[in-house]
Protein backbone atom coordinates (compact mmCIF):
# COMPACT_ATOMS: atom_id res chain seq x y z
CA UNK A 1 0.00 0.00 0.00
CA UNK A 2 2.59 2.00 0.79
CA UNK A 3 5.80 1.80 -0.73
CA UNK A 4 9.03 4.44 -0.06
CA UNK A 5 12.04 3.70 -1.91
CA UNK A 6 15.85 4.93 -0.74
CA UNK A 7 14.56 8.11 0.50
CA UNK A 8 16.90 10.93 1.87
CA UNK A 9 16.19 14.08 3.49
CA UNK A 10 18.41 16.99 4.86
CA UNK A 11 17.45 20.23 6.27
CA UNK A 12 19.66 23.21 5.95
CA UNK A 13 22.60 21.88 3.99
CA UNK A 14 25.22 23.80 3.59
CA UNK A 15 25.06 25.04 7.19
CA UNK A 16 26.57 24.39 10.66
CA UNK A 17 22.73 23.16 11.53
CA UNK A 18 23.10 20.52 8.54
CA UNK A 19 21.34 17.48 9.60
CA UNK A 20 20.80 14.34 7.63
CA UNK A 21 16.80 13.52 8.55
CA UNK A 22 16.56 10.63 6.33
CA UNK A 23 18.88 8.40 5.66
CA UNK A 24 18.09 6.51 2.99
CA UNK A 25 15.09 4.99 4.10
CA UNK A 26 13.34 2.32 2.21
CA UNK A 27 9.82 0.56 3.42
CA UNK A 28 6.97 -1.40 2.44
CA UNK A 29 3.45 -1.47 3.84
CA UNK A 30 1.11 -4.65 3.06
CA UNK A 31 -2.68 -3.23 2.83
CA UNK A 32 -3.95 -4.15 5.92
CA UNK A 33 -0.26 -3.11 8.00
CA UNK A 34 -0.38 -1.62 11.06
CA UNK A 35 2.95 -0.62 11.71
CA UNK A 36 4.17 0.62 14.88
CA UNK A 37 7.55 3.60 14.58
CA UNK A 38 9.51 4.02 17.74
CA UNK A 39 13.21 5.82 18.53
CA UNK A 40 15.02 8.38 20.22
CA UNK A 41 14.87 12.08 19.57
CA UNK A 42 16.33 12.84 15.98
CA UNK A 43 16.08 9.31 14.82
CA UNK A 44 13.62 10.71 11.92
CA UNK A 45 10.19 9.13 12.94
CA UNK A 46 8.05 12.47 12.40
CA UNK A 47 11.09 13.28 9.39
CA UNK A 48 9.51 9.91 7.78
CA UNK A 49 5.91 10.81 8.57
CA UNK A 50 6.23 14.44 6.91
CA UNK A 51 7.78 13.09 4.14
CA UNK A 52 4.98 10.49 3.48
CA UNK A 53 2.21 13.19 4.18
CA UNK A 54 4.37 15.89 1.60
CA UNK A 55 5.10 18.24 4.31
CA UNK A 56 7.93 19.38 2.23
CA UNK A 57 9.52 17.78 -0.76
CA UNK A 58 12.07 14.89 -0.15
CA UNK A 59 15.85 15.11 -1.60
CA UNK A 60 15.58 11.61 -2.99
CA UNK A 61 13.43 8.97 -3.61
CA UNK A 62 9.97 7.87 -4.54
CA UNK A 63 7.18 7.32 -2.20
CA UNK A 64 4.25 5.48 -3.90
CA UNK A 65 0.96 5.25 -1.96
CA UNK A 66 -1.71 2.13 -3.62
CA UNK A 67 0.13 2.03 -6.62
CA UNK A 68 -0.10 6.04 -6.91
CA UNK A 69 3.36 7.95 -7.32
CA UNK A 70 2.95 11.09 -5.11
CA UNK A 71 6.23 11.95 -4.67
CA UNK A 72 6.04 15.32 -6.17
CA UNK A 73 2.70 15.84 -5.39
CA UNK A 74 1.80 19.12 -2.95
CA UNK A 75 0.55 18.11 0.81
CA UNK A 76 -2.77 18.82 0.07
CA UNK A 77 -2.99 16.52 -2.97
CA UNK A 78 -1.23 13.78 -1.30
CA UNK A 79 -4.04 14.14 1.26
CA UNK A 80 -6.82 12.89 -0.70
CA UNK A 81 -4.75 9.49 0.49
CA UNK A 82 -3.66 10.10 3.90
CA UNK A 83 -5.60 10.41 7.09
CA UNK A 84 -2.94 12.09 9.72
CA UNK A 85 -3.08 12.50 13.47
CA UNK A 86 -0.89 15.06 14.87
CA UNK A 87 1.20 15.07 18.28
CA UNK A 88 -0.28 18.34 19.42
CA UNK A 89 -3.81 18.13 19.90
CA UNK A 90 -4.19 21.65 18.61
CA UNK A 91 -2.68 20.96 14.96
CA UNK A 92 -5.43 18.60 13.82
CA UNK A 93 -8.68 20.41 14.05
CA UNK A 94 -9.72 24.33 13.64
CA UNK A 95 -10.30 25.84 17.10
CA UNK A 96 -12.34 28.72 16.03
CA UNK A 97 -15.03 26.45 13.71
CA UNK A 98 -17.34 24.47 15.05
CA UNK A 99 -17.03 20.44 15.74
CA UNK A 100 -19.41 19.68 13.18
CA UNK A 101 -18.03 22.04 10.41
CA UNK A 102 -14.37 20.27 11.67
CA UNK A 103 -15.92 17.13 10.51
CA UNK A 104 -17.60 18.39 7.85
CA UNK A 105 -14.22 19.86 6.24
CA UNK A 106 -12.78 16.03 6.97
CA UNK A 107 -15.75 14.70 5.07
CA UNK A 108 -14.50 16.59 2.18
CA UNK A 109 -10.88 15.55 2.05
CA UNK A 110 -10.04 14.14 -1.84
CA UNK A 111 -12.84 16.11 -3.09
CA UNK A 112 -13.84 19.29 -4.93
CA UNK A 113 -14.44 22.01 -2.46
CA UNK A 114 -17.66 23.79 -4.40
CA UNK A 115 -20.08 26.39 -3.78
CA UNK A 116 -22.51 23.58 -2.41
CA UNK A 117 -23.68 23.49 0.95
CA UNK A 118 -20.45 23.54 3.56
CA UNK A 119 -22.53 21.14 6.20
CA UNK A 120 -25.72 19.88 4.96
CA UNK A 121 -28.57 17.97 7.33
CA UNK A 122 -28.23 14.54 6.27
CA UNK A 123 -24.28 14.84 7.48
CA UNK A 124 -25.63 16.12 10.73
CA UNK A 125 -27.37 13.44 11.88
CA UNK A 126 -24.71 10.93 10.61
CA UNK A 127 -21.99 13.05 12.65
CA UNK A 128 -23.95 12.76 15.45
CA UNK A 129 -23.88 9.06 15.63
CA UNK A 130 -20.49 8.71 14.64
CA UNK A 131 -19.15 11.04 17.64
CA UNK A 132 -21.58 8.53 20.10
CA UNK A 133 -18.96 5.99 19.29
CA UNK A 134 -16.17 7.88 21.21
CA UNK A 135 -18.09 8.13 24.20
CA UNK A 136 -17.07 11.73 25.23
CA UNK A 137 -20.57 13.22 25.25
CA UNK A 138 -19.41 15.56 21.93
CA UNK A 139 -22.59 14.18 20.16
CA UNK A 140 -24.21 16.87 22.14
CA UNK A 141 -21.88 19.55 21.52
CA UNK A 142 -22.03 20.00 18.04
CA UNK A 143 -21.99 23.63 17.58
CA UNK A 144 -19.42 24.00 20.08
CA UNK A 145 -15.71 25.82 18.78
CA UNK A 146 -13.70 22.86 19.33
CA UNK A 147 -11.23 25.16 21.09
CA UNK A 148 -13.24 24.79 23.71
CA UNK A 149 -12.50 21.01 24.15
CA UNK A 150 -9.45 19.29 26.09
CA UNK A 151 -6.91 17.98 24.17
CA UNK A 152 -7.83 14.37 24.64
CA UNK A 153 -11.39 15.35 23.36
CA UNK A 154 -9.74 16.90 20.28
CA UNK A 155 -6.88 14.19 19.47
CA UNK A 156 -10.18 11.73 19.55
CA UNK A 157 -12.01 14.36 17.01
CA UNK A 158 -9.17 14.15 14.77
CA UNK A 159 -9.04 10.53 14.81
CA UNK A 160 -12.19 10.22 13.62
CA UNK A 161 -11.58 13.40 11.10
CA UNK A 162 -9.01 11.68 9.85
CA UNK A 163 -11.19 8.05 9.23
CA UNK A 164 -14.33 9.66 8.31
CA UNK A 165 -13.21 9.74 4.21
CA UNK A 166 -11.64 5.67 4.54
CA UNK A 167 -7.69 6.59 3.90
CA UNK A 168 -5.44 4.49 2.03
CA UNK A 169 -2.89 5.18 4.90
CA UNK A 170 -2.98 6.32 8.20
CA UNK A 171 -0.78 8.09 9.84
CA UNK A 172 -0.03 8.83 13.63
CA UNK A 173 2.39 10.97 14.90
CA UNK A 174 3.09 10.49 18.39
CA UNK A 175 -1.36 11.19 18.74
CA UNK A 176 -1.13 9.95 22.54
CA UNK A 177 1.71 11.92 23.92
CA UNK A 178 0.51 15.11 24.85
CA UNK A 179 -2.48 13.28 26.88
CA UNK A 180 -2.29 12.19 30.22
CA UNK A 181 -1.84 8.45 30.59
CA UNK A 182 -5.56 7.56 31.44
CA UNK A 183 -6.71 9.87 28.18
CA UNK A 184 -4.07 8.44 26.20
CA UNK A 185 -5.11 5.06 26.81
CA UNK A 186 -8.30 6.09 25.86
CA UNK A 187 -7.45 7.16 22.65
CA UNK A 188 -5.03 4.99 22.01
CA UNK A 189 -8.03 2.41 22.27
CA UNK A 190 -10.30 4.72 20.25
CA UNK A 191 -7.55 4.23 17.53
CA UNK A 192 -7.44 -0.02 17.76
CA UNK A 193 -11.53 0.23 17.01
CA UNK A 194 -10.94 2.53 14.05
CA UNK A 195 -8.07 0.98 12.59
CA UNK A 196 -9.45 -2.63 13.13
CA UNK A 197 -13.19 -1.48 11.77
CA UNK A 198 -11.75 -0.20 8.50
CA UNK A 199 -8.54 -2.09 8.18
CA UNK A 200 -6.86 0.60 7.76
CA UNK A 201 -2.94 0.82 6.26
CA UNK A 202 -1.41 2.40 9.22
CA UNK A 203 1.87 4.14 10.60
CA UNK A 204 2.21 5.24 14.11
CA UNK A 205 5.20 6.91 15.91
CA UNK A 206 4.75 6.47 19.78
CA UNK A 207 7.55 7.03 22.27
CA UNK A 208 6.47 4.60 24.42
CA UNK A 209 8.12 0.84 23.65
CA UNK A 210 5.49 -0.66 25.45
CA UNK A 211 2.19 0.66 23.68
CA UNK A 212 4.72 -0.42 20.41
CA UNK A 213 4.68 -3.71 20.96
CA UNK A 214 1.14 -4.58 22.03
CA UNK A 215 -0.45 -2.79 19.20
CA UNK A 216 0.09 -3.27 15.44
CA UNK A 217 1.52 -6.26 13.49
CA UNK A 218 4.77 -5.10 12.78
CA UNK A 219 7.05 -2.94 14.85
CA UNK A 220 10.05 -1.00 13.08
CA UNK A 221 12.91 0.98 15.36
CA UNK A 222 14.81 3.86 13.26
CA UNK A 223 18.26 5.16 14.64
CA UNK A 224 19.96 8.02 12.51
CA UNK A 225 17.67 8.21 9.44
CA UNK A 226 17.10 4.36 9.07
CA UNK A 227 15.00 1.76 9.99
CA UNK A 228 17.27 -0.10 11.91
CA UNK A 229 14.99 -2.96 12.88
CA UNK A 230 11.79 -4.46 11.51
CA UNK A 231 10.17 -6.78 13.39
CA UNK A 232 6.52 -8.51 12.13
CA UNK A 233 4.83 -11.59 12.53
CA UNK A 234 4.98 -14.34 15.45
CA UNK A 235 8.35 -12.56 16.68
CA UNK A 236 6.68 -9.20 16.20
CA UNK A 237 4.17 -10.89 19.09
CA UNK A 238 6.43 -12.96 21.40
CA UNK A 239 8.45 -9.62 21.43
CA UNK A 240 9.69 -8.20 24.93
CA UNK A 241 11.00 -4.90 25.74
CA UNK A 242 14.16 -6.85 26.62
CA UNK A 243 14.32 -8.24 23.24
CA UNK A 244 13.96 -5.01 21.54
CA UNK A 245 16.52 -3.08 23.62
CA UNK A 246 18.97 -5.85 22.90
CA UNK A 247 17.88 -6.51 19.21
CA UNK A 248 18.55 -2.86 19.03
CA UNK A 249 21.84 -3.04 20.57
CA UNK A 250 23.01 -5.61 18.22
CA UNK A 251 21.65 -3.99 15.08
CA UNK A 252 23.14 -0.74 15.52
CA UNK A 253 25.36 -1.30 18.28
CA UNK A 254 24.37 1.25 20.32
CA UNK A 255 23.12 1.58 23.78
CA UNK A 256 21.14 4.92 23.07
CA UNK A 257 18.10 2.77 22.98
CA UNK A 258 18.12 1.92 26.97
CA UNK A 259 18.38 5.63 27.97
CA UNK A 260 16.25 7.29 25.43
CA UNK A 261 13.82 5.30 24.88
CA UNK A 262 12.99 3.59 28.02
CA UNK A 263 13.04 7.12 29.97
CA UNK A 264 11.19 8.49 26.97
CA UNK B 1 -24.06 70.09 19.21
CA UNK B 2 -26.57 71.06 16.61
CA UNK B 3 -23.58 71.37 13.93
CA UNK B 4 -23.52 67.48 15.03
CA UNK B 5 -27.08 66.45 14.61
CA UNK B 6 -26.82 68.35 11.10
CA UNK B 7 -24.04 66.40 9.89
CA UNK B 8 -25.65 63.16 11.15
CA UNK B 9 -27.23 61.72 8.29
CA UNK B 10 -23.22 62.90 6.29
CA UNK B 11 -21.62 60.65 9.16
CA UNK B 12 -23.47 57.77 9.11
CA UNK B 13 -23.80 57.38 4.72
CA UNK B 14 -20.05 57.76 5.13
CA UNK B 15 -19.71 55.23 7.64
CA UNK B 16 -21.78 52.49 6.15
CA UNK B 17 -19.56 53.31 2.63
CA UNK B 18 -16.37 52.87 5.06
CA UNK B 19 -17.91 50.13 6.03
CA UNK B 20 -18.17 47.74 3.14
CA UNK B 21 -14.45 48.37 3.52
CA UNK B 22 -14.45 47.47 6.63
CA UNK B 23 -15.80 44.29 5.72
CA UNK B 24 -13.27 43.42 3.28
CA UNK B 25 -10.45 44.29 5.73
CA UNK B 26 -12.39 41.75 8.33
CA UNK B 27 -12.43 39.00 5.94
CA UNK B 28 -8.21 39.24 5.46
CA UNK B 29 -7.86 39.75 9.02
CA UNK B 30 -10.24 37.52 11.06
CA UNK B 31 -11.17 34.89 8.69
CA UNK B 32 -7.30 34.40 6.99
CA UNK B 33 -5.53 35.76 9.58
CA UNK B 34 -3.39 38.29 7.49
CA UNK B 35 -3.23 41.64 8.08
CA UNK B 36 -3.43 43.27 4.25
CA UNK B 37 -1.99 46.74 3.64
CA UNK B 38 -3.21 46.63 0.28
CA UNK B 39 -6.40 47.94 1.05
CA UNK B 40 -4.58 51.96 0.93
CA UNK B 41 -3.80 51.65 -2.54
CA UNK B 42 -7.33 49.11 -3.31
CA UNK B 43 -9.59 51.82 -2.17
CA UNK B 44 -8.07 54.63 -4.39
CA UNK B 45 -8.14 52.22 -7.75
CA UNK B 46 -11.94 51.33 -6.56
CA UNK B 47 -12.43 55.10 -7.04
CA UNK B 48 -10.72 55.87 -9.35
CA UNK B 49 -11.44 53.31 -12.03
CA UNK B 50 -15.19 54.39 -10.89
CA UNK B 51 -15.05 57.99 -11.62
CA UNK B 52 -12.93 57.56 -14.64
CA UNK B 53 -15.31 55.39 -16.50
CA UNK B 54 -18.45 57.08 -15.56
CA UNK B 55 -17.20 60.34 -16.82
CA UNK B 56 -16.52 58.95 -20.22
CA UNK B 57 -19.93 57.55 -19.94
CA UNK B 58 -19.68 54.26 -19.00
CA UNK B 59 -23.15 52.70 -17.52
CA UNK B 60 -22.84 53.23 -13.74
CA UNK B 61 -23.56 49.59 -13.00
CA UNK B 62 -20.62 48.38 -15.33
CA UNK B 63 -18.26 51.01 -14.42
CA UNK B 64 -18.67 49.46 -10.73
CA UNK B 65 -18.40 46.58 -11.53
CA UNK B 66 -14.85 47.63 -13.19
CA UNK B 67 -14.06 49.10 -10.11
CA UNK B 68 -14.40 45.73 -8.15
CA UNK B 69 -12.65 43.63 -11.01
CA UNK B 70 -9.71 46.30 -10.53
CA UNK B 71 -9.73 45.57 -6.70
CA UNK B 72 -9.84 41.65 -7.55
CA UNK B 73 -6.66 41.86 -9.90
CA UNK B 74 -4.66 44.09 -6.53
CA UNK B 75 -6.20 41.02 -4.46
CA UNK B 76 -4.71 39.00 -7.12
CA UNK B 77 -1.43 40.61 -6.81
CA UNK B 78 -0.77 40.27 -3.24
CA UNK B 79 -2.18 36.83 -3.15
CA UNK B 80 0.68 35.75 -5.89
CA UNK B 81 3.14 37.55 -4.01
CA UNK B 82 2.65 36.02 -0.94
CA UNK B 83 1.58 32.51 -1.80
CA UNK B 84 4.03 31.91 -5.09
CA UNK B 85 6.46 34.44 -4.21
CA UNK B 86 7.00 33.47 -0.71
CA UNK B 87 6.68 37.27 0.65
CA UNK B 88 5.61 37.62 3.95
CA UNK B 89 1.61 38.77 3.65
CA UNK B 90 2.48 42.23 5.23
CA UNK B 91 5.21 43.36 2.97
CA UNK B 92 3.49 41.88 -0.09
CA UNK B 93 0.40 44.13 0.53
CA UNK B 94 2.72 47.23 1.32
CA UNK B 95 4.62 46.16 -1.76
CA UNK B 96 1.10 45.73 -3.80
CA UNK B 97 -0.16 49.08 -2.26
CA UNK B 98 2.74 51.03 -2.85
CA UNK B 99 2.59 50.00 -6.65
CA UNK B 100 -1.12 50.96 -6.47
CA UNK B 101 0.28 54.34 -6.15
CA UNK B 102 1.58 54.87 -9.52
CA UNK B 103 -1.04 52.56 -10.59
CA UNK B 104 -3.66 54.72 -9.61
CA UNK B 105 -2.58 58.24 -10.69
CA UNK B 106 -2.35 56.33 -14.32
CA UNK B 107 -6.05 55.42 -14.07
CA UNK B 108 -6.86 59.31 -13.47
CA UNK B 109 -4.51 60.38 -16.18
CA UNK B 110 -1.66 61.63 -13.92
CA UNK B 111 -3.70 63.74 -12.16
CA UNK B 112 -4.22 63.35 -8.52
CA UNK B 113 -7.52 63.86 -8.51
CA UNK B 114 -10.79 63.57 -10.96
CA UNK B 115 -14.04 64.99 -10.30
CA UNK B 116 -17.43 63.55 -11.65
CA UNK B 117 -19.65 66.62 -13.30
CA UNK B 118 -22.27 66.80 -10.92
CA UNK B 119 -23.15 70.44 -11.39
CA UNK B 120 -24.88 68.83 -14.41
CA UNK B 121 -28.07 67.66 -13.29
CA UNK B 122 -28.16 64.45 -15.77
CA UNK B 123 -24.74 63.11 -14.44
CA UNK B 124 -26.26 63.82 -10.77
CA UNK B 125 -29.56 61.61 -11.45
CA UNK B 126 -28.11 59.11 -12.83
CA UNK B 127 -25.53 58.58 -9.55
CA UNK B 128 -26.50 55.52 -6.65
CA UNK B 129 -25.27 57.68 -4.34
CA UNK B 130 -24.10 61.74 -3.39
CA UNK B 131 -23.61 63.88 -1.09
CA UNK B 132 -26.30 66.16 -2.26
CA UNK B 133 -28.92 63.10 -1.80
CA UNK B 134 -28.71 63.52 2.00
CA UNK B 135 -30.01 67.18 1.44
CA UNK B 136 -32.30 66.50 -1.36
CA UNK B 137 -34.05 63.91 0.67
CA UNK B 138 -34.25 65.95 4.07
CA UNK B 139 -35.82 68.67 1.84
CA UNK B 140 -38.32 66.88 0.14
CA UNK B 141 -36.71 67.03 -3.33
CA UNK B 142 -35.88 63.46 -3.82
CA UNK B 143 -37.82 60.42 -2.20
CA UNK B 144 -36.42 59.01 0.73
CA UNK B 145 -35.38 55.37 -1.06
CA UNK B 146 -32.67 57.84 -3.08
CA UNK B 147 -30.99 58.77 0.52
CA UNK B 148 -26.99 57.20 1.11
CA UNK B 149 -28.13 56.08 4.25
CA UNK B 150 -31.24 53.82 2.81
CA UNK B 151 -29.24 53.01 -0.67
CA UNK B 152 -25.59 52.15 0.82
CA UNK B 153 -27.47 49.71 3.34
CA UNK B 154 -29.52 48.02 1.39
CA UNK B 155 -25.84 47.46 -1.19
CA UNK B 156 -24.66 46.07 2.91
CA UNK B 157 -26.98 44.22 3.45
CA UNK B 158 -26.74 41.94 0.07
CA UNK B 159 -23.21 41.88 0.25
CA UNK B 160 -23.52 40.42 4.10
CA UNK B 161 -25.93 38.15 2.98
CA UNK B 162 -23.68 36.80 0.05
CA UNK B 163 -20.61 36.37 2.18
CA UNK B 164 -22.77 34.75 4.73
CA UNK B 165 -23.88 31.86 2.08
CA UNK B 166 -20.77 31.72 0.41
CA UNK B 167 -18.85 31.60 3.80
CA UNK B 168 -20.93 28.88 4.32
CA UNK B 169 -20.51 26.47 1.08
CA UNK B 170 -18.02 23.87 1.09
CA UNK B 171 -15.37 26.56 -0.74
CA UNK B 172 -15.89 29.02 1.70
CA UNK B 173 -16.09 26.64 4.63
CA UNK B 174 -12.49 25.45 3.41
CA UNK B 175 -11.25 29.04 3.57
CA UNK B 176 -12.23 30.05 7.38
CA UNK B 177 -10.15 26.65 7.95
CA UNK B 178 -7.21 27.89 5.84
CA UNK B 179 -7.29 30.91 8.22
CA UNK B 180 -8.14 29.41 11.22
CA UNK B 181 -5.42 26.59 10.75
CA UNK B 182 -3.28 25.52 7.58
CA UNK B 183 -1.51 22.55 8.64
CA UNK B 184 -5.06 21.07 9.40
CA UNK B 185 -6.37 22.40 6.40
CA UNK B 186 -3.61 21.13 3.82
CA UNK B 187 -4.18 17.75 5.90
CA UNK B 188 -8.00 18.20 5.11
CA UNK B 189 -6.81 18.48 1.15
CA UNK B 190 -7.37 22.46 0.96
CA UNK B 191 -5.31 24.13 -1.43
CA UNK B 192 -4.04 26.78 1.30
CA UNK B 193 -2.57 28.90 -1.12
CA UNK B 194 -5.36 29.24 -3.84
CA UNK B 195 -7.97 30.37 -0.74
CA UNK B 196 -5.58 33.05 0.52
CA UNK B 197 -5.30 34.45 -3.23
CA UNK B 198 -9.07 33.95 -3.24
CA UNK B 199 -10.03 35.64 0.42
CA UNK B 200 -7.54 38.27 -0.55
CA UNK B 201 -8.78 38.65 -4.37
CA UNK B 202 -12.74 38.88 -2.37
CA UNK B 203 -11.72 41.35 0.74
CA UNK B 204 -9.83 43.99 -2.24
CA UNK B 205 -13.25 43.55 -4.69
CA UNK B 206 -14.97 44.95 -1.21
CA UNK B 207 -12.50 47.48 -0.59
CA UNK B 208 -12.66 48.93 -4.33
CA UNK B 209 -16.16 48.96 -4.81
CA UNK B 210 -16.11 51.13 -1.02
CA UNK B 211 -13.95 53.46 -2.92
CA UNK B 212 -16.50 53.52 -6.19
CA UNK B 213 -19.19 54.25 -3.88
CA UNK B 214 -17.04 56.83 -1.71
CA UNK B 215 -15.91 58.83 -4.95
CA UNK B 216 -19.23 58.74 -5.94
CA UNK B 217 -20.92 60.00 -2.81
CA UNK B 218 -18.06 62.65 -2.31
CA UNK B 219 -18.43 63.55 -6.80
CA UNK B 220 -14.43 62.81 -6.61
CA UNK B 221 -11.83 60.11 -6.78
CA UNK B 222 -8.21 61.74 -5.31
CA UNK B 223 -5.20 59.80 -5.02
CA UNK B 224 -4.84 60.55 -0.92
CA UNK B 225 -8.22 58.92 -0.34
CA UNK B 226 -7.17 55.59 0.62
CA UNK B 227 -4.85 56.79 2.73
CA UNK B 228 -4.64 54.65 6.11
CA UNK B 229 -7.74 52.93 4.84
CA UNK B 230 -6.80 49.86 6.39
CA UNK B 231 -6.37 51.44 10.07
CA UNK B 232 -9.87 52.83 9.63
CA UNK B 233 -10.66 48.98 8.98
CA UNK B 234 -9.43 47.88 12.15
CA UNK B 235 -10.84 50.49 13.63
CA UNK B 236 -14.45 49.84 12.73
CA UNK B 237 -13.72 45.75 13.20
CA UNK B 238 -12.37 46.11 16.96
CA UNK B 239 -15.77 48.60 17.53
CA UNK B 240 -17.91 46.57 16.37
CA UNK B 241 -16.23 43.35 17.85
CA UNK B 242 -15.91 45.22 21.29
CA UNK B 243 -19.67 46.28 21.60
CA UNK B 244 -21.39 43.08 19.92
CA UNK B 245 -19.03 40.07 20.64
CA UNK B 246 -21.28 38.97 23.26
CA UNK B 247 -24.56 39.33 21.14
CA UNK B 248 -23.72 38.56 17.86
CA UNK B 249 -22.37 35.06 16.91
CA UNK B 250 -23.74 34.30 14.18
CA UNK B 251 -21.42 35.02 11.26
CA UNK B 252 -23.69 37.37 9.66
CA UNK B 253 -24.16 39.57 12.26
CA UNK B 254 -20.38 39.62 13.27
CA UNK B 255 -20.21 40.86 9.35
CA UNK B 256 -23.26 43.94 10.54
CA UNK B 257 -21.25 44.83 13.60
CA UNK B 258 -18.39 45.37 11.47
CA UNK B 259 -20.97 48.22 9.40
CA UNK B 260 -22.08 49.30 12.40
CA UNK B 261 -18.37 49.84 14.36
CA UNK B 262 -17.66 51.90 11.06
CA UNK B 263 -20.47 53.96 11.38
CA UNK B 264 -19.53 54.46 14.87
CA UNK B 265 -16.40 55.85 13.37
CA UNK B 266 -17.58 57.92 11.96
CA UNK B 267 -20.23 59.83 14.06
CA UNK B 268 -17.31 59.83 16.59
CA UNK B 269 -15.38 61.56 14.02
CA UNK B 270 -17.71 64.03 13.09
CA UNK B 271 -18.83 64.75 16.95
CA UNK B 272 -14.85 65.48 17.44
CA UNK B 273 -14.92 67.74 14.05
CA UNK B 274 -18.44 69.32 15.24
CA UNK B 275 -17.14 70.01 18.94
CA UNK B 276 -14.50 71.50 17.30
CA UNK B 277 -11.70 69.49 20.16
CA UNK B 278 -8.75 69.21 17.70
CA UNK B 279 -7.77 70.48 14.30
CA UNK B 280 -8.80 68.14 11.86
CA UNK B 281 -5.08 67.16 10.96
CA UNK B 282 -5.00 65.36 14.06
CA UNK B 283 -7.86 63.17 12.92
CA UNK B 284 -4.99 60.38 11.67
CA UNK B 285 -3.23 60.43 14.79
CA UNK B 286 -6.50 59.84 17.08
CA UNK B 287 -7.39 57.18 14.40
CA UNK B 288 -4.33 55.21 15.24
CA UNK B 289 -3.78 56.08 18.64
CA UNK B 290 -7.21 54.05 19.38
CA UNK B 291 -6.63 51.24 17.42
CA UNK B 292 -3.38 50.76 18.66
CA UNK B 293 -5.07 50.57 22.28
CA UNK B 294 -7.69 48.33 21.56
CA UNK B 295 -4.99 46.47 19.22
CA UNK B 296 -3.04 45.89 22.64
CA UNK B 297 -5.90 45.77 25.22
CA UNK B 298 -6.21 41.68 24.40
CA UNK B 299 -2.27 41.19 24.71
CA UNK B 300 -2.37 42.78 28.01
CA UNK B 301 -5.10 41.47 29.12
CA UNK B 302 -3.25 38.17 28.44
CA UNK B 303 -0.58 38.53 29.96
CA UNK B 304 -1.02 40.27 33.22
CA UNK B 305 -4.76 39.25 34.23
CA UNK B 306 -4.42 36.06 32.92
CA UNK B 307 -6.10 33.59 35.88
CA UNK B 308 -3.72 31.75 37.19
CA UNK B 309 -3.23 28.06 36.71
CA UNK B 310 -5.19 25.57 39.05
CA UNK B 311 -3.17 23.93 41.36
CA UNK B 312 -1.84 20.23 40.48
CA UNK B 313 -1.23 21.35 36.68
CA UNK B 314 -3.50 21.09 33.67
CA UNK B 315 -6.25 18.77 33.28
CA UNK B 316 -5.74 17.62 30.15
CA UNK B 317 -8.51 15.02 29.86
Amino acid sequence: MLKLENIYKTFNAGTVNEKTALNGVSLHLQEGDFVTVIGGNGAGKSTLLNAVAGVWPVDEGTITIGGVDVTRLPEHKRAKYIGRVFQDPMMGTAATMQIEENLALAARRGKGRTLRAGITKAERAEYQELLKTLDLGLENRMTSKVGLLSGGQRQALTLLMASLVKPKLLLLDEHTAALDPKTAAKVLSATETIVGRDHLTTLMITHNMRDAIAHGNRLIMMYEGRVALDISGEEKKKLTVEDLLAQFGQATGSDEADDKLLLG
Amino acid sequence: MLDFLNALPGAISQGLIWGIMAIGVYLTYKILDIADLTVDGSFCTGGAMFVVLFSQGVNLWLALLAAVAAGLAAGLVTGLLHTLCGIPAILAGILTQLGLWSVNLAIMSMKANVALNIINPQVLNQLLVSLRFVQDVSNGSRPFYQHPIFVVGVFTLVIIALLYWFFGTELGCSIRATGANPAMARAQGINTRRNQVLGLMISNGLVALSGALLSQYQGFADANMGRGAIVIGLAAVIIGEVIFSKLFRNFGLKLLAVSIGAILYYMVIQLVLSLKLMDSNYLKLLSAVVVAVFLSVPYWKSKYFAKPAKRGGVTRA
